[in-house]
Parts: C-alpha cells; structure tokens; sequence
C-alpha cells in the first residue's frame, strides 16, 4: 500500500539528500532578505557554484579547493549584486534576474569553451560521502542521518550556527535592525550599507554551497542548467519557512520529501506530478496568509536612501 | 542652576527662505523648557541643528560650556543629545531591550539577553518608565513605545532630552502618564526641550517658553508669569494681511453638510465629530495647526478616506460611503494637500493629467476610446489660461516645477465647473505672483456662487480669502467665526485648543 | 509615429553595447568576431529560409514579451509568463485535437480564444486576487503558478488523460483544421506572425489610446494619484496580470498550432525568462518589443551557424543575453544617479517651501 513507502528509510535518506540543495540557498536568501535585499539570484549563484566548483577541483585536483574556489566566485558575484543594489540602488527584483540569466549563459559558455562538448572531465574528484561510525549502525536512522554527503553535514551546522547567529548575536540583531527599519538603525548609529553588504555576501556563499553540492557532492560533473530552478524552490522554501534557518530547513525538507516521494512512487497510481505540485500551493497559501501569516522582514526590497 | 545647553545666533537659509535667523535661547539644568510656534516657525529646522542633521551656516551650540559643531546625528548621540522624534526611531518586530540596546550593545558576540533585559529594568526603574523589556515594540501602544524611545536615550547616557511635539499621538491618559514622566525626570535633573505648539500643555509642564516666529526667536518667558493669551499673540504676531479685493456677497443655499463625522487614521480618531456647512457663494475657511485632523477631514468629503461615522452630504445627496468618482461626477473637485503623489501622475504627460479625472468622460473619450485630439485641445486650452509653463502638454508632468504643477491641477479642478472646490493648501511652495493667481481664481469661483472650502496651514490666506473661518484642533471644530471679525490672536487661541475665556483645551 | 521611434531608440543601443562587449569577450577566447558575427547574421538573415526561421522564432517572443511589458506598464512583475504559456498551450492543443468536424478558421479560434482566456485566469484569478486583496508579491506566486503549470503538464503528458497512446509523453497531433497555415513552405514560419503583430497593435492601441489602458498605466505609475483619479486600484491589478496572462498564453497557442502541432513533455519553453529580458529591453514599449524579439530570435537561430563557422559558443548569446539585463539595470543606474541629484537639489529647495507648512 502507500504507507508501505514511508517505512523506506531509502525515502528519508532521499529526502534529506533533496533538500539540501534547498536548503542552502534558502538559508542564503534569509540571510539577504534578513538585511532587506530581496534576493532572486539564487539560482543563478547556485550555478556559478556548481561551475566553479568543478572546474578548481580539477585544475587543482582537490575537490576541497574546489570547494573554496567556488565559495569565493559566489562572493565575486553577490558583491557586483550588492553594488548595483544596495550602493546603487537598483530594482533588486530586476537585478537578481538578470544574475540567473547571466549565470546560465556564462555557465554553459564556459563550459564549452574550457571542456568542449563532452561535458566536463570524469576525472574530476568530488567530496566525499561520509560514513559516520556509530550513526550509521543504527537500524533505520542510520543510512539516513548517517551516510549522507559531507556537504550534508555543512548544511545541518550551517542551518544552528546561523539560527544562532541571526537570534543570538549582537552581530545578528544588527543585521535584522537593518532589514526591518534601516533609518531606526541608522541613527542607532549602524552602518546599514555594510551591513546589507554583509547579508548578500553570506547569501551569496551559501547559495554557492548549495550549487557546490549539487556538482561536487551528488556528481562530479557540471551540467548545463543543472541547477534546474532549485534556487527558485528555495524561495518558495525560505518564504514559507518565515525568514528563519530552522524554517528554511523545515520547508526544504517538505519540498525535498515530496521530490523523494514522487521517485519513489513512480508507477505506483498517485501521479507524482501531482505530489511535486504541493509544495507551489502551500507557498502560495501561505503568501495570502491562509496557512499562517508569512510576512517578510519590513523594509525588505526597498533601498536605503538615507536623504528620504 | 548650571546653563546646560546654550544656542546663540543660529542662522540657516535654504534657497528661497531663512528658516532660523539668529536664534537663541538656553536650558538650564533641570528645567523643562517648551519651544513653542506655529508652522514654519523654525523650531523643526533648529531642532535638526542641534541633533545634527544639518549644519548652521551661522551661530555657536555649547553643550555644558563646550562649543560643539555634530556632522551627523550619531556624533549628537555621542556629545549626550537625546532626541525623541515624533515619528519614532523603533523596530516593530523587535523587542523593547533590543531596541534600546541596538548599536550599543554590551559584549562582544553573544547577544546577552538575560543581561540586557535586567539593563533595561534597572533604567526603567531609576526614570520611572515602566516597561517590559521582552514585549514586542510592535505589540505595545503608542504611549509605551515613546517610553522605549526616552529609554534609548537615556541608555545611550543622554544629558539633554529633547521631546518633539511628543503628545501629538498620544491619547489624553497618555498625555496625563507622559506629564508625570516629564515632572518625574525634572526631579532627578535632567534638562528637557519640550517643542509644542499646544499651549495648555506648554503652561502645564514648563518652567520657562521660548516663542519662535517667522525663523526668529521671539521671546523667552517664564511660563508661570505668562498667559496664554500673551503666548497666542507672540506666537501669531501682527503681520501684514495680504491684501485682497474681496467684494460682499450673500451666500446661498447650503451645498455640502458635514454632520458629527468621525475619521480613522491608524489607530487614532483624527476627525472627532466634526459638523459644519459649506454654502453657495462663500469661501469657507478651515483653519488649524497641522496634524489636527484637517487633512484628513477633507479626504473623507473627498472619498479618498474611509469615514467611520457621521454623514457627508452633497446638494443633499448623501455621500458618505460614495467611491471617489462618484463624488466627483456629482460635482465635487479637489485640490489635495500632497500634489505629487495624490494630485498628479508624474509620469504621465501635462495632457494626460489634465484630464486624469475626467478620461472617461465625452468629449475625452468615446466608447472606452480616448479621443487624443480631443484631450490635446482641452490642455492647451488650460495651459494657456493658467500660464503653464513650459507650454508642452506633451511632455512629462515630472518635469515641470512645484508651481506649475499646482497649476495644472488647479486649472483642472476649476475649469470643470464645480460646484465645490476643496482645496488643500493650495498655495504651499509657490511664488506671490502665483498665490495671487490662485488666490483671484477661488474668488472668481466665489462670485460666481460656487462653494469653496479652503484649508490651509496659512493664517494670512485664511483671513484673507475667508467669509467664514472654522478652527480645528485635536479633530474638534472649535469655532465658525465670521471671517470679517476674527483677529489673529483669537484664531491663534482657538488653534492651540484655548478656548476664549477658559483656560484648558476644551 | 515619433513614439514608435522613441521606442526603438533604447532597444538599439543596449543592443549595440552587448554586442561590442560580446566582441570583446570573443576576442578574448581567440575568435574573431567579425567572422563570429557574421556567421551570426548569415545563420539567423542569411537566406529566405534562414530569415523566415528566424521571424518564426520571434513570434512566441513577441507575445510572451507583450504580456510581460503589459505587467510592467501596470507595475507587476509577471515572471509566470512561462507557466501561462503551457497553459495556454495545453487548452490549444486539447481543443486542436478533441473537437472534430469544425472548419479551420472556427476550430483555430476556438482552441486560441480558450487558450487565452484559461492562460489568463491562470495569472489573473490566484496571482492577480492574491496582489490586489493581501499585497502578496506576484514574483512568487506567478513564479509557482508557472511551476504548477509545468507539472500540470507533465501530469497531462505522462500517462496522463492528454498522452497519445503509445509509450511516448506526447499529446496526439492536432486535427488539420487547427492547423495555422504557413506562411512559408519548408519553414516554421506560419500566419501566426501576422496574429503577433496584430497583437502588438492591439496592445499598443489598448494601451495608449482607451480608457482602460489609461488606467492601468496610472495604476503602475502612481497607485495613490489613481485613487484620487476614481480608479479602482485592485480591480485593474487584476486585469492586467489577466491580460498580462492571455498574452502569453496566445504565445503558447500559436507555437503549439502553428509550429509544433503537439504538445512534447519538456521541463522549459525558455520562453518565460526571455520574454522578460524583452519586455525590459524594448522598455516595455510594444513596438520596441517586436525588436527586442527578433533580436533574440536572431540570437538564438544564429547562434548555431556561429558555432559551427566560428568556433564560438553558441552560448555566448546567453552571455549577451546576460549582459543586456546588466544595461539595462545600468540605464536604470543612471536615471537613478540623475534623480538623485534631482532629489537633492529638490530637497533642499522644498525644504526651504514646505518647512513654511510642515510638521513641527
């Protein structure tokens, strides 16, 4: 029957494996958002990650390296983000879509003219899954919690350091200061700029984690477009996960579970197309504040003109 | 008594008016001295000097004897400059302790909340401001976000505490909670400016009054030995009345009735029952300090509002919950306060908004079709009439002046044959050649026996234009005085709440 | 006629300063861009063929933009555009293939009008009441009615009640008498081109020359002074994410009648992000998006011949693509930097004229 899936701990190591592509650009987006930059370029961030990933893991074959390399183009791009935006005070909306279509051109562009057609080298070292001792003995939870890539991992103490950061932190209060009344904070005596700065840049990294993950971590190769409209899902995540960490976790599981879900039920009668709608109607839902009011940080993509 | 802030000939002009020339005044330690004038009296400008916000071009600040130039408020903050704003500075979504301690918190990474709150009680214990320091701001009432306001500044280890226009959205227990906050506050000898234009509160809580007027100060008094009506007359001076040719005339039927209209802005009543009427061939002449309700008085005849009781009728048709076009097509025209953002749509070109409440109508439009010829015509036809300058009705509305903009929606109000004219402060902003050109068309409109209600922030244009003066405050009328009788010093009574002959706010 | 030409003025240049930093990006990967660009051109103008291929991709660019530039005018992101063209696309086809026995010119009709209308209640009912009634953002929710739409269509496709019998996710093939002719034999270039630029002119004159348009363009610029000109705000929210809607979804009805003739189960038209580069572009002027199209129908259908001539990839017209999106941030940059100095100066004029009457 139906239920019969649920006890698949194939379902719930899927879920989690899922989500994670989720959850970190949503973790990303909250951080931006959290200062008061709207933020839709995770997309497009996410595919730069994924790119660049690949492509300082094998030049330096290290998948670390790799790792950082793309972390840092992820910043290169969310600092000319953050520069058109914040400083200069651009449409963010319009911006942030000009980043996703940008990436997806000088991704594929790259790619073919770096690798050729052929796709990128098989050679290429990817990061490892880990195999936690302990974890991954015991009966059900253990090929879920317990075996998962480390980038896995990277989310899970991302998603607490960051809760504790935005919630616990004088840093934290600060950032949240500047998205809610960034005039109150001003003459509180902060820096809004730098702060708002600071939230995009962190976005951007994660959101490059998040490709990183995605290219790295489940393959060892980047595709084309492989990012295939996570970074807009993550949106939905982060909204629907209030602004927070633990709600964007939350969310990327319900959407990563309903993606597990609909491979698992191939073939079986419920059409997974139907499933994987659920998570775009609960995020509607929620926006007209039917399943709980989802309001976002106050000042949130308006651009601070301290002369207003 | 140690003189805690002195100002001595502050000067600061911008292009077209000197907002502060030459003013002085001092506080002492533990006094609470009021600021008190009309609009335009400078006290805002003086205020932002001092906090920092703009630099003088003239004139000394000391604070406790040391000479003190602030390039931004952060640097006031610093020297012990404690502004309350009267829009305030707070964090609806955070709490009262985060925002008081925003910008400065104590420690280095963790935010330490247990610490914090146990800050914030201590100070709300020894300034008496009871508060919770884990509530919500956003879930506490006005009354008790000014509290958080004060506190932030006495955290950030203020010596001065400047308060303005605090009670403007306070309610009377409010008010009532905030006076013994002030008196407490003195007791401990904390120095406050007090900026008010309301005069019962001034008596009240002062113990002395600096009058501003025009950009000068005007005088400064001890408030025990001053009476409201010798501060009413040094608020409102004797100036020139723009002279007028204003012929007699006889009013007609009544056109509009406001009958114990009630408006809602927020959470606050700003219109408290109001009632009055507006005749055939009159000028009636709203009077009253800004934010008492006039405003918004005017856009609930308009529609532009919701009225939450009492009636608007319109040539005896009752329009109290009618949409905004219906108003309009029963006759009523509106010039409104803001005129960039209600009166006008910048982005569209001079024809357009010469049209923008008539679009729909033949001969601008013919079965949902604009009749561009039409429309071009009408417009050239105004331009022409108003003096609109530049002359292009097809350039974009953004990118002619303050006045011309004005002009063109004056020219569009009146030239649809109204049989109301609401106008709002018609004449903010723009040169005498054009006042006087505004000021003769709503006479024309007099004579020819339309109803007028005009509203203004000006005391002079009211008693020039006006047949009969009614004064608002706090969202009362206070009084309809035929216009011919009223004197300066009693509109300015009525305008800070005193009725003539008793002293507290009625 | 001089709007027209205002129009085409903005499209042109950002075009032509993509252009020479594609060049630039080109030489620096060791290709010529001469060659490149020529190749460009030839593969995209190049042969009657060639040029009629290209007018033929441009059409569903030109719709869908049409709907984008319709939101912008009205101050709505409709990001949806994608999702209202598989909707509009799904009911086109469903009717192409399930109503026999009408003539053509009905049959056509019928399946374009109830692909609007079903594409337009698709943006307009969910995204447009959600606007108007509780301020939700229309980025998101037209962003998930798109995704729902996809699915919608991968459910209708995948053993699903629109499947062609068979194994493949394919919908069965339009009856001929939905068929919209073609234009040019041997081409994908159908009359479908003449409905484009018939839409174009019915946006333009809906626009600029009714009452309605005249409302919805006051309730993009300045919602508060169309309250005051008596307009209901949140109604013509509505309305111009529903017309916003039918655009698009005409885009995908066209396609599907004309060039495609089914409907394949695929994840993107590519259609729905384009389309806003071309709103943007033409500065959601209605003739300038006729341009801005073809120019990325030339982009596309060119950069294959650039390939395969020159060596470069032909994904570099992404890259331009990319940067045209920059520009015109860029432009926007400008006018902000210039209001800016308009706003200071302003302020401290007004602050010397409204001090007179403010608050104090």
């Amino acid at each position: 029957m139906f239920w019969h899936f649920l006890t698949q701990p194939d379902l719930w190591a899927q879920t989690i494996a899922m989500a994670t592509p989720l959850a970190l650009p949503a973790l990303g987006g909250t951080f931006s958002e959290r200062s008061g930059v709207v933020n839709i370029a995770m997309e497009g961030i996410m595919l730069i990650g994924a790119f660049f990933g690949v492509f300082f893991a094998y030049y330096t074959n290290n998948p670390w390296l790799g790792l950082v390399g793309a972390l840092i183009m992820g910043a290169v791009i969310s600092l000319l983000f953050a520069l058109v935006t914040v400083t200069i005070g651009a449409d963010q909306v319009v911006v942030g879509m000009g980043v996703n279509i940008f990436a997806v051109g000088l991704t594929t562009f790259l790619l073919n003219t770096i690798f050729g057609y052929g796709g990128t080298p098989t050679s290429t070292p990817h990061l490892p899954n880990l195999n936690i001792p302990g974890l991954s003995q015991i009966p059900f939870f253990g090929p879920i919690l317990g075996q998962q890539n480390v980038v896995v991992y990277f989310m899970l103490i991302l998603i607490a350091v960051s809760h504790y950061f935005l919630f616990h932190t004088n840093l934290g209060l600060r950032l949240r200061a500047v998205g809610e009344n960034p005039q109150a904070a001003d003459t509180a005596g902060l820096n809004v700029w730098r702060l708002r700065y600071l939230g995009v840049l962190i976005g951007g990294m994660l959101s490059s984690l998040g490709g990183v993950y995605l290219s790295l971590g489940l393959l060892n190769s980047f595709e084309p477009n492989m990012s295939s409209g996570r970074g807009y899902i993550a949106l939905a995540a982060m909204i629907f996960g209030k602004w927070t960490p633990l709600g964007s976790l939350g969310a990327a599981l319900l959407f990563g579970f309903a993606t597990a879900l609909s491979m698992v039920l191939q073939g079986s009668g419920i059409s997974a197309n139907i499933i994987q709608m659920l998570p775009y109607a609960l995020t509607i839902l929620a926006l007209t504040g039917l399943v709980g009011r989802s309001t976002p940080p106050a000042a949130d993509g308006i651009p601070y003109d301290p002369h207003k | 008594m140690g003189t805690c802030l002195e100002v001595k000939g502050i000067t600061k002009a911008f292009p077209g008016v000197v907002a502060n020339d030459q003013v002085s005044l001092d506080v002492r330690d533990g006094e609470i001295h009021a600021i008190l004038g009309e609009n335009g009296a400078g006290k805002s400008t003086l205020m932002k000097i001092i906090y920092g916000l703009y630099q003088p071009d003239a004139g000394r600040i000391s604070l406790y004897g040391q000479e003190l130039r602030f390039a931004s408020p952060r640097q006031a903050i610093q020297a012990g400059i404690g502004m309350v704003h009267q829009h305030f500075m707070l964090i609806p979504a955070l709490t009262v302790a985060e925002n008081i301690v925003l910008g400065g918190e104590p420690g280095k990474v963790r935010y330490r909340r247990k610490e914090n709150e146990e800050i914030v009680r201590e100070l709300s214990r020894r300034y008496h401001l009871e508060i919770d320091p884990s509530a919500k701001v956003g879930d506490l009432t006005v009354g008790l976000q000014q509290r958080v306001e004060i506190l932030k500044v006495f955290y950030r280890q203020a010596k001065l505490l400047i308060l303005d226009e605090p009670t403007a959205l306070l309610t009377p227990q409010e008010i009532e909670e905030l006076i013994q906050v002030m008196r407490r506050l003195r007791e401990q000898g904390v120095p406050i400016i007090f900026i008010s234009h309301k005069l019962d509160e001034v008596k009240r809580v002062s113990d002395r009054v600096t009058v501003m007027r025009a950009g000068k100060t005007v005088a400064t008094l001890e408030t025990a030995k001053t009476t409201p009506q010798e501060l009413a007359n040094l608020m409102v001076g004797r100036e020139v009345v723009l002279q007028v040719a204003k012929p007699p005339q006889v009013p007609g039927e009544t056109v509009l009735e406001v009958k114990d209209l009630v408006v809602t802005a927020g959470r606050v009543d700003k219109v408290k029952g109001v009632s009055f009427e507006v005749k055939r061939g009159e000028i009636f002449g709203l009077a009253g300090i800004d934010g008492n309700g006039q405003f918004e008085l005017v856009d609930a005849i308009t529609g532009l509002l919701p009225t939450k009781g009492g009636q608007v009728k319109f040539l005896g048709q009752d329009l109290t919950h009618a949409p905004v076009d219906k108003r309009t097509l029963a006759g009523i025209a509106y010039i409104p306060q803001d005129r960039q953002q209600d009166g006008l749509v910048l982005d569209f070109e001079v024809a357009e908004n010469f049209v923008l409440r008539d679009y729909f109508r033949p001969p601008f439009a013919k079965a949902g079709q604009l009749q561009a010829k039409a429309i071009a015509e009408h417009a050239a036809g105004l331009a022409e009439a108003f003096d609109v300058r530049p002359r292009r009705i097809h350039a974009q509305a953004k990118n002619l002046s303050g006045g011309n903009q004005q002009k063109i929606i004056l020219a569009r109000e009146v030239s649809r044959n109204p049989e109301l004219l609401i106008a709002a402060q018609p004449t903010r902003g723009l040169d005498v050649g054009a006042i006087q050109f505004i000021h003769n068309k709503l006479l024309e409109l007099r004579a020819a026996g339309k109803a007028v209600l005009l509203v203004s922030l000006e005391l002079d244009e009211i008693m020039a234009l006006a047949d009969r003066i009614g004064v608002i405050h706090n969202g009362r009328l206070m009084a309809v005085i035929p216009g011919g009788q009223a004197t300066r010093e009693q509109l300015g009574l009525l305008m800070t709440g005193v009725q003539p002959g008793k002293e507290e706010e009625a | 006629m001089n709007k027209i030409l205002r129009g085409a003025v903005t499209p042109l240049v950002s075009i032509l300063i993509a252009v020479f930093i594609g060049s630039i990006v080109m030489l620096a990967t060791g290709h010529s861009p001469a060659q490149a660009y020529a190749a460009l051109f030839a593969g995209a103008f190049g042969s009657p063929v060639n040029a009629a291929n290209t007018l033929a991709s441009a059409i569903p660019l030109i719709l869908s933009g049409l709907g984008v530039a319709v939101g912008f005018k009205a101050g709505l992101f409709n990001i949806g555009a994608e999702g209202q063209y598989w909707i509009g696309s799904m009911v086109a086809v469903w009717i192409g293939y399930s109503v026999p026995g009408l003539p053509p010119v009905l049959h056509v009709t019928l399946a374009i009008v109830l692909a609007m209308l079903a594409a337009g209640l698709w943006g307009g009912v969910i995204p447009g009441l959600a606007k108007a009634l509780v301020g939700a953002h229309e980025v998101i929710t037209t962003m998930m009615m798109s995704y729902i739409a996809i699915f919608l269509s991968h459910y209708m496709l995948e053993n699903g009640p629109m499947m062609e019998p068979g194994f493949t996710p394919q919908s069965p093939v339009i009856l001929d008498s939905a068929v919209i002719p073609k234009l040019m034999e041997r081409t994908q270039l159908s009359w479908g081109l003449v409905i484009a630029l018939a839409a174009v002119f019915f946006v333009w004159w809906l626009l600029f020359k009714t009452t309605l348009g005249f409302r919805l363009r006051a309730v993009g610029a300045n919602q508060r002074g169309a309250k005051y000109a008596g307009i209901n705000v949140p109604l013509h929210l509505v309305l111009a994410l529903f017309i916003s809607g039918t655009l698009a979804g005409l885009a995908g009805a066209v396609q599907m009648l004309g060039v495609q003739q089914r409907l394949y189960d695929s994840f993107s038209s590519g259609y729905g992000f384009t389309a806003i580069v071309v709103a943007l572009l033409a500065n959601n002027n209605p003739f300038g998006v006729i341009l801005a199209a073809l120019f990325f129908a030339a982009l596309a259908n060119g950069g294959q011949s650039m390939q395969l001539a020159s060596g470069v990839p032909a994904h570099l017209t992404d890259v331009i693509s990319g940067i045209i999106i920059f520009l015109i941030a860029a432009k926007g940059i400008a006018e902000r930097i210039q209001q800016r100095w308009q706003k200071r100066r302003n302020l401290t004029l007004d602050k010397g004229a409204e001090k007179c009457s403010g608050t104090f």
